[in-house]
């Protein structure tokens, strides 16, 4: 049923979309997670000026489709093209890469500071105790307590998120990207053969998200040396 | 800001009653699909937690392929390519040209097959969290195999399984609106009819972002409201 020649002519085609997939996950990937630790930090000051619009931020990206945000994104704000050229963003808002970017950043960054937020609400309170009363200053209580064992807490969830990134970043092609997706796309409306395209694009897909869970379960066994067995 | 209140509104120019009727269209959609994702995932747990090699198999292979690729990929390869396989039935019964699927009920399948891929991992968890005790107890009662699982574990089960299952909702509610693309009217795709033709985009993917928005509130709600029933029997208040 499956033709392998046909398997083969479509991979090469498939494979030249996946580095712009890979470019578009690892930089919202990375800026997003700069973004979500900010707000996750700025959460701990616990004063309502700050947190009440996180909060809202959060509860948007985490309420709406990922679809809806790069439309709002991409066409929505080109509306105030004369405005944007105003003040000299149109450049960026007129290219699809760098509102996919934006969007994507935005969403992963909304569900990241909450993973993050809850991970470091974990550390238990008597270590940081501990760290204050040995003498230990503030910052780097945080730096060498609390971040590293929240940063191992949050491994597990943060993967989930990272790996729904990978795939979110298939929206792109409905803006006119073509990653991945957005080759199969042309190709199965191009041959009608929608299994071999799925079989192909999905392999690229799978083992991406295979080299992630790997990768990030190496860093957890790394970072959790007391639950490894002594040499 | 007028204008966007004119073009939002109820009246003559006004976009309101296509905009809700198609959030109705959404809300209908993700709980069919929702609805689905229950039997395929509920089979696709049973599967992995039975004896049969094969079936394990299977089951694993579901969950691994639907999580791990793209929801987009999913739904362009039950569109498509049950389009395909209906044409060339077609075919075979002298009909001639191609036939499209619906797309609310390929819509509807896709988001079914994604949402049931998650729901099994749910399902398998909460099973894995009822006490084994439990099953010795009904035993002990020389209660049946029926009975047993009706009165016993599947309550106790949906009460593990509330807050996993809330979560799978809110994923498939918003991926309701990549059905869009392959022309269902929902939400998603009013907006877009709403943005062109009245080349105002930015209030209509407002409008559609604020209306999910409400839906994805509402029944997060009703979901902690049914977790607090449902825990009600375990919890000392």
């Amino acid at each position: 049923m499956i033709d392998l020649a046909f398997l083969t002519e479509i991979l090469p085609k498939l494979l030249s979309g996946a580095p712009l997939t890979l470019q578009l996950a690892v930089t919202s990937i990375l800026l997003g997670f700069i973004l979500a630790l900010s707000l996750a930090l700025a959460q701990q000051r616990k004063s309502p000026v700050v947190s009440l619009p996180i909060r809202g931020f959060v509860a948007i990206f985490r309420g709406t489709p990922l679809l809806v945000q790069i439309f709002l994104i991409y066409y929505g704000l080109g509306q105030f093209s004369p405005s944007l050229q105003a003040v000299g963003l149109w450049g960026f808002f007129r290219e699809p890469y760098w509102c996919a970017i934006l969007a994507l950043t935005l969403n992963t960054a909304a569900y990241g500071s909450e993973i993050l937020r809850g991970a470091i609400q974990s550390v238990p309170r008597g270590v940081v105790e501990a760290a204050r009363a040995s003498g230990m200053s503030p910052f780097l209580t945080w730096r060498l307590i609390v971040l590293p064992l929240a940063f191992r807490q949050a491994i597990p969830s943060y993967g989930n998120e990272i790996i729904l990134m990978v795939k979110g970043t298939s929206l792109a092609s409905i803006v006119t990207l073509m990653e991945v997706t957005g080759i199969a796309h042309g190709l199965i409306s191009q041959t009608y053969r929608a299994i071999e395209v799925f079989v192909c694009a999905g392999a690229i897909y799978l083992t991406l998200n295979f080299v992630i869970i790997r990768a990030l379960a190496g860093l957890e066994y790394w970072l959790s040396p007391h639950l490894r067995r002594a040499p | 800001m007028i204008e966007a209140v004119r073009l939002l509104g109820f009246g003559e120019g006004g976009w309101a009653a296509a905009l809700l009727s198609a959030a109705v269209v959404t809300l209908i959609l993700s709980v069919l699909s929702f609805a689905l994702g229950v039997v395929f995932g509920g089979v696709a747990a049973a599967w992995r937690l039975g004896r049969s090699r094969i079936l394990r198999f299977l089951a694993n292979g579901y969950g691994t392929v639907f999580r791990g690729v793209p929801d987009l990929l999913t739904i362009y390869l039950l569109y498509y390519g049950g389009s395909v396989a209906l044409t060339s039935a077609g075919r075979s019964l002298g009909w001639q040209g191609f036939i499209g699927l619906p797309t609310f009920a390929t819509g509807m399948l896709a988001l079914g097959v994604i949402s049931g891929a998650y729901q099994a991992e749910v399902f398998r968890g909460a099973y894995l969290a009822i006490d084994p005790g439990q099953m010795d107890a009904s035993r002990a009662l020389a209660l049946s195999r029926w009975v047993t699982l009706r009165r016993v574990i599947i309550p106790q089960l949906l009460w593990h399984a509330l807050p996993g299952i809330g979560n799978v909702w809110q994923l498939i509610l918003k991926d309701s609106a990549l059905i869009s693309v392959i022309g269902l009217v929902e939400l998603m795709r009013q907006a877009q009819i709403g943005a062109g033709s009245t080349r105002e985009p930015f209030v209509f993917y407002i409008a559609a972002a604020l209306l999910y928005l409400a839906i994805a509130s509402f029944t997060g709600i009703a979901f902690r409201h049914a977790e607090k029933q449902a825990s009600r029997g375990t919890q000392e208040t």
